[in-house]
């Protein structure tokens, strides 16, 4: 009667929580409703998991002895893991964020990974059916989780530098093709287990340490730049493999969450590649950067800087600005000193808009989040296609830490490395700024013919300090505010 | 009446196949201004993987399943603990001009249903 009732209450629980999964993140398609969104998400996750330990009453004999050992020990590792991460998340700067999601993600994938271990040791999938997903779960999660350590080490700047030999993505290749045949042989070994040169567990140890080290080794040489890509990737490795497990376990929630998150990650991934102008193969298995020596057509015009509070005092008497945010600005921290500028601008009666590029940030969407942060509304927040044709129209275009994101040479000049990358078109107002460090490349290496246009400016020095200076000047017009 | 839940073969395909699009669906609403809660907020809904972590755990027979099953419920446990956590804090950050930032689960951070309807 028990193992009846705990049936029925799991099963009306996970389904449940089903539904709320998917209305939690269609509710996230508007920043209105969002925080709605995941607190309904929220409620699904912690029902679920209450409902998870009605699983007690239904153990198989073999583990009924360890029954209260068992229950002990979920309760610590739920608060545990739990509280740990709930601490960390709550603390973690935004500027950080993309490591901290890499780090939880890479937690999802080697908790599916773990799942799959204990099956497998276990001997608990039957069947080649069971046991080759298990093991098809078990090598996405090894990969997603190994692969996320390095992206996080990548990204906290632990590791600097891509690592990359010659010949890697051939011994990538056979990496993954040890992997698949220890598998298989896992699989018909498992048939007939005579056959056997080693004791079983001894194959599956080494399957786990070929998908790990897969993940590690696929993720080393993969330059900081395109790590939002990669960890897009790895969202919808763990989501698959949180998937697979699910059926494996035979529960459907876990089939249905994963197999979401597995499309979710699938569609953003294409969308970071297309907005990089690049391919999802290209990020993974090619070595971007590297061709710094590439040729390029002769440069007119010279390098114009000018002081940030005459920069500051044009802007002031413009009608209309629109701010190119890119991860110079993120990198300075100057995301509120520069609301504070525009606020000023803004009570001057000058209309300000922000353009933010699709890969402005290191992970999708993070400059709307530090924007956010920083106080901007975002209803002043523009997505590429939404404000491009407005340059030709717009005084001044404030370019703040960001370079390829606006080099026409990606809509003019065939031979260049971003030709073909949707930019923004900060070149078309009638007079740009940039504020940069030093007179340094973008990460493609290549130089950026804007700056050398005849309406451009540029304001040397950290986004912060220049953004300060700015501020300084135009309160020092004391004129007074409009409207 | 059985409440056993047994999915096999198309059964489970057919759920895969369903989800998935769904999934494609509802992320390819959300606007490009969210991608990082997006984000952030799938990682979280993959923390669901505590639940199976939970199950392995408490048929776990030897010392060995015990371990890794401890891991499982660990690590899963932190995927969706720390999923929440900043998905919550960063949404919590979006607001419109004239309004104050809209809190946790009630925000009520205006009516604006386009979120660039006054682009115009």
């Amino acid at each position: 009667m028990l193992i009846l009732i705990s049936h029925i209450g799991i099963g009306a629980v996970d389904l449940a929580a089903a539904f709320l999964f998917l209305y939690g993140l269609h509710r996230m398609s508007s920043p209105v409703t969002a925080p709605s969104g995941i607190f309904v998400a929220g409620i699904g996750m912690a029902v679920a998991v209450v409902a998870s330990f009605l699983y007690a009453f239904d153990v198989g004999a073999a583990a009924r002895a360890n029954l209260p050992v068992n229950l002990g020990l979920a309760v610590v590792a739920l608060l545990l893991g739990g509280g740990v991460a709930w601490w960390g998340g709550r603390k973690v700067a935004m500027t950080a964020m993309p490591q901290m999601v890499a780090i939880y993600n890479g937690m999802g994938g080697g908790a599916a990974g773990a799942i799959a271990a204990v099956e497998l040791f276990g001997n608990k999938a039957q069947g080649a059916t069971a046991l080759f997903m298990t093991l098809l779960g078990a090598l996405i999660g090894a990969v997603s989780f190994s692969g996320s350590l390095i992206a996080w080490a990548k990204l906290d700047g632990v590791i600097n530098k891509p690592v990359r030999v010659k010949g890697q993505q051939v011994f990538n290749g056979l990496a993954l093709l040890l992997t698949v045949a220890l598998g298989a042989y896992i699989v018909v070994a498992s048939a007939d287990s005579a056959a056997l040169i080693l004791a079983m567990p001894t194959w599956i140890y080494l399957f786990f340490a070929c998908a790990l080290a897969l993940g590690i080794l696929m993720t080393l040489p993969i330059g900081g730049a395109d790590m939002p890509v990669v960890i897009s990737i790895f969202n919808a490795f763990t989501g698959l493999a949180v998937g697979i497990e699910g059926y494996v376990l035979q529960n459907p929630a876990l089939m249905i969450a994963g197999m979401v998150v597995g499309a979710a990650g699938m569609l953003l991934t294409l969308l970071m590649a297309k907005a990089m102008n690049r391919s999802v193969s290209n990020v993974i298995f090619t070595n971007f950067g590297d061709v710094v020596t590439r040729k390029q057509g002769k440069i007119k015009g010279s390098l114009k800087p000018i002081q940030p509070g005459d920069a500051g005092i044009a802007m002031r008497y413009a009608a209309s600005v629109i701010i190119v945010p890119g991860y110079g600005l993120a990198v300075s921290q100057g995301q509120a000193k520069l609301y504070d500028f525009v606020k000023l601008l803004q009570t001057g009666g000058v209309s300000v808009k922000f353009a933010v590029h699709p890969v402005a940030g290191r992970m999708p969407g993070q400059m709307d989040v530090l924007l956010a942060e920083a106080g901007v509304p975002y209803d002043l927040i523009f997505q590429l296609e939404d404000i491009n044709d407005e340059f030709a129209s717009a005084d001044v275009a404030l370019v703040i830490g960001a370079n390829d994101v606006v080099n026409p040479a990606a809509r003019i000049d065939k031979s260049s490395a971003i030709y073909g990358m949707p930019i923004l078109n900060a070149d078309h107002a009638k007079q740009v700024f940039v504020i940069k460090r030093g007179e340094g490349k973008g990460y493609a290496g290549i130089v950026n013919e804007l700056f050398y246009a005849d309406n451009c400016n540029m304001v040397y020095g950290d986004a912060q300090a220049v953004l300060i200076k700015m501020s300084e000047a135009v309160r020092g017009l004391g004129l007074p505010a409009v409207a | 009446m059985d409440f056993q839940i047994s999915i096999s073969g198309f059964v489970a395909l057919y759920i895969f196949m369903l989800t998935a699009f769904a999934g494609w669906v509802i992320i390819g609403r959300v606007p490009a201004i969210l991608h990082t809660p997006l984000m952030s907020g799938s990682n979280f809904v993959h923390g669901i993987v505590v639940v199976g972590g939970i199950y392995a755990l408490l048929n776990a027979s030897t010392v060995q399943e015990q371990v890794i099953g401890f891991v499982a419920v660990l690590f899963g446990a932190g995927n969706a603990a720390g999923g929440y956590a900043v998905t919550d804090r960063m949404l919590a950050m979006f607001k419109t001009s004239g309004h104050p930032a809209g809190h946790g689960a009630n925000s009520k951070a205006g009516t604006v249903k386009s979120i660039h309807a006054k682009k115009h």
